[in-house]
């Protein structure tokens, strides 16, 4: 009735391109941006912001760097946990090293190393295709792992090869180590999210993601339209680097504080963000946090019902989170294998008819 | 955005709830993952010793104590939000059990003014207190428990390593990394050579380290490992017919379920304990009368008197003494988690007290201080009997070599100073 292109005119070509063309959709956003810039930051406390919205909006993050690579180039990527490692120790690097330059900066560095370490790992995707580059990345993964606790270098030469974030500030305010208040976190969180989403947006709808989705539909076709596969291969393989990168140097910094590289960005980290990718819906930004969300948030869910509500024993309780949501995914997948973006989009075109469906 | 919303609205309802009135004790336990053959039993002694408490005397000071268990899973990730979730309810002190998460509380708990105990793994220079106010490792750490072994296989060798081979096989993490600093420093003092074996979360495949080890033929093995790498490693040894009366573990390594799996094969492979085995003691009537047949024992009840249960119930044991040490500094059976720090600062346990709490002989005796949060260090082997399925002492608790271990102490306490800009000074 209300969700409709019906009545919503455009004049400018502008207009008619811009990412929600949809009134309804347009004023859905900018209330979502409103209340997550400024309600939410004065109603966090410490639980909600460090159990919950960090790790949404830093896995939200990954997860559109992983989108961009799988969803939209069809480069099958097992290395996420490694990139994000590569980000971590990057941004520990030039925390420690480089402490008067103001952290803001030190994360799109720590972004930037990631992209070319990311490119160099993709070089392979030139030759190989599918499951032999997932195995290609997989090594990626193991690698840079090994690599991190291999060279003292890399953690400065701590005698247990931790890395912890010292405290850095943005405007005064403390944003990482140990005296940060809820709402410093979150925001400086949420910015990067909102940019990275923005930028992921606009170039997936321009020129590099309609060459990066021309070689994903089919790569012979895509060099016989001019599609340069190595450029847009490349990109893909950066840009996605990238951002993984920036949610890499944010987990450790902002939302963990400490990072032991096994344990933090170990292969089931790369797992776990492709989940979030595939249950999200593969190509689409909103699918990504849609992905995040769900994996972040059911387990957390699942154990306030079971443990605090119900007051099961922990483990039994942990237990069966693992049965639900695996079970979830199954369901999911199979009722929707294209995630739940796809799910979003069915739901929008059945609010276009109703409530005259026929 | 439903999911997010029926999260906010049943997390205030978990946040509207807190019970003030009692002592609360979190317990990041884990009875999951890979790591749970080691967390359920100490978990189990943890709460099974509050429960007693409850029941037997009314909790401490005469306000009953409350545990707040929360699953990890031996995962940084779900420690955060364990951490976060139990810290509202007046939590007065933490105990992770996990080296990894540990690290991460040490900022956090400093700030918050919460202690933190990790007896016997965490961060070892936490033991400077006048660095670390908020961390506890008493009464040992992780260099105390590799220069226990040391001592021993010096006594072993007649006061005399040099030429000996010794392999370390550990966990490819802050925990296994924490010993080789102190056992290189041992090795140029004693002369023996140290070869470092690591194996890689979480421990279920250690083919090529066994071949290294019997390629190698060291003389000896030491073990840092934790959850399923011990029963592995020691089937592995079994496997190249390493000497088990060669290897031995830290006190993680050395728990019934590391040498069960292994059979009569395991049989006296040795390991560091910082208290007493066995079920040989007072208070295990009471926990019998009071806990297990009035049917509240935690989880399945089936681990008592293990080595890790034990040390749970010991952990619990040492809250509860500094909780009432608390109430008698401040005058108040009320305590917030700075009186418990306090409490623990200035916590003394003598000989006589452990009789009196039906453990005798069970742990040191030994004063806490604002310079040493790391208790005395002290500790004794135990061997491992395959057929009689049980631990047994086979040397007295002796120190360790404080005069290598106290330089790196304040050695790396003041790289931590340094790094995060905090003035040593006691309270």
């Amino acid at each position: 009735m209300f969700y409709r292109e019906a009545g919503d005119f455009k004049t400018s070509y502008d207009a008619d391109n811009q990412t929600f063309p949809i009134k309804f959709d347009r004023i859905g956003y900018y209330v979502a941006l409103l209340v997550a810039f400024l309600v939410v930051p004065f109603m966090i406390n410490d639980y909600w912001v460090n159990a919950i919205f960090l790790p949404f909006l830093i896995y939200a993050i990954a997860a559109i760097g992983l989108n961009i690579l799988v969803g939209y180039c069809g480069q099958v990527s097992l290395g996420t946990g490694g990139f994000m490692a590569v980000g971590a120790y990057a941004c520990y690097k030039l925390m420690t090293s480089f402490p008067e330059v103001n952290i803001f900066f030190h994360v799109i560095l720590a972004g930037g190393i990631t992209a070319i370490v990311g490119i160099l790992f993709g070089l392979p995707s030139l030759r190989i295709k599918g499951f032999y580059l997932a195995v290609a990345t997989l090594a990626a993964q193991f690698f840079l792992v090994w690599l991190f606790n291999r060279v003292p270098w890399f953690y400065n030469y701590s005698a247990s090869g931790q890395i912890s974030a010292p405290e850095r500030t943005l405007f005064g305010v403390p944003v990482t180590g140990a005296n940060t208040s809820a709402w410093a976190t979150y925001l400086f969180c949420l910015v990067f999210l909102v940019l990275c989403a923005l930028v992921a947006r606009n170039l997936t709808r321009g020129m590099a993601g309609r060459k990066w989705m021309a070689i994903r539909d089919m790569d012979i076709a895509a060099e016989i339209i001019g599609v340069n596969p190595l450029k847009a291969k490349m990109t893909a393989f950066g840009v996605s680097s990238f951002f993984i990168g920036i949610s890499g140097a944010l987990f450790f910094a902002v939302y963990l504080g400490a990072v032991e590289v096994g344990e933090a960005f170990g292969i089931s980290k790369s797992f776990l963000v492709l989940f979030m990718v595939i249950i999200g819906g593969l190509g689409s930004i909103f699918g990504s946090f849609a992905g995040a969300a769900f994996l972040v948030l059911l387990p957390v869910l699942l154990k306030n019902v079971l443990v605090g509500g119900l007051g099961w024993p922990t483990d039994t309780a942990a237990h069966l989170e693992f049965l639900i949501v695996g079970a979830l995914i199954v369901t999911f997948l199979i009722a929707e294998p294209h995630g739940l973006a796809q799910l979003w989009r069915v739901t929008k075109e059945k609010l276009r008819l109703w409530p005259f469906p026929h | 955005m439903k999911l997010k919303l029926a999260t906010m609205a049943l997390g205030a309802v978990m946040a509207a709830a807190p019970a003030m009135a009692d002592l609360v004790f979190p317990s990041l336990s884990y009875r999951t993952g890979p790591y749970a053959a080691g967390g359920i039993p100490f978990a189990d002694g943890y709460a099974d010793y509050f429960t007693l408490l409850n029941a037997r005397d009314g909790g401490i000071g005469g306000v009953p104590t409350k545990l707040l268990e929360c699953e990890t899973g031996y995962n940084t990730e779900k420690g955060v939000e364990c951490y976060e979730s139990t810290k509202g309810e007046g939590a007065l002190v933490y105990q992770p059990l996990s080296t990894g998460i540990t690290y991460q509380l040490i900022p956090k708990v400093t700030a918050d003014g919460i202690p933190l105990h990790t007896m016997g793994y965490g961060r070892t220079s936490a033991a400077n207190g006048k660095v670390f106010s908020n961390v506890f490792n008493y009464p040992a750490n992780y260099w105390n428990g590799a220069s226990l072994i040391v001592n021993h296989l010096l006594e072993e060798n007649g006061g005399d390593l040099k030429g000996k081979k010794i392999a370390l096989l550990y966990h490819n993490s802050a925990y296994g990394k924490e010993p080789i600093r102190t056992l290189e420093e041992l090795s140029k003092k004693h002369g023996y050579d140290l070869t470092l074996i690591p194996v890689d979360h979480p421990g279920q495949e250690q083919k090529s380290q066994w071949l290294q080890i019997r390629r190698e033929r060291p003389d000896n093995v030491i073990m840092y490992g934790w959850g399923v790498m011990n029963q592995v490693a020691v089937q592995e040894a079994a496997n190249i017919r390493f000497p088990m009366e060669n290897f031995i573990g830290v006190w993680w390594s050395g728990s019934e379920n590391d040498v069960l799996p292994a059979g009569d094969k395991a049989n006296g492979y040795k390991a560091v304990t910082f208290h007493n085995v066995g079920s040989d003691f007072p208070v295990f009537d009471d926990i019998q009368k009071y806990v297990v047949d009035a049917g509240n024992a935690a989880g399945a009840g089936d681990q008592i008197g293990t080595a890790l249960y034990n040390r749970g119930l010991y952990a619990a044991m040492l809250a509860a003494e500094a909780a009432a040490n608390a109430q008698k500094i401040h005058g108040t059976a009320d305590i917030t988690p700075a009186m418990m720090r306090d409490g623990m600062e200035a916590l003394e346990i003598t000989e006589a007290r452990m009789g009196e709490l039906g453990m005798p002989n069970f742990g040191p005796s030994f004063k806490v201080s604002c310079e040493n949060h790391g208790g005395p260090g002290t500790g004794a082997i135990a061997q491992w009997d395959a057929s009689a399925k049980s631990w047994s002492l086979i040397s007295d608790f002796s120190e360790s070599d404080m005069s290598v271990i106290q330089p790196l102490i304040d050695a790396d306490s003041a790289a931590y100073a340094a790094e995060n800009k905090i003035a040593e000074g006691c309270k």
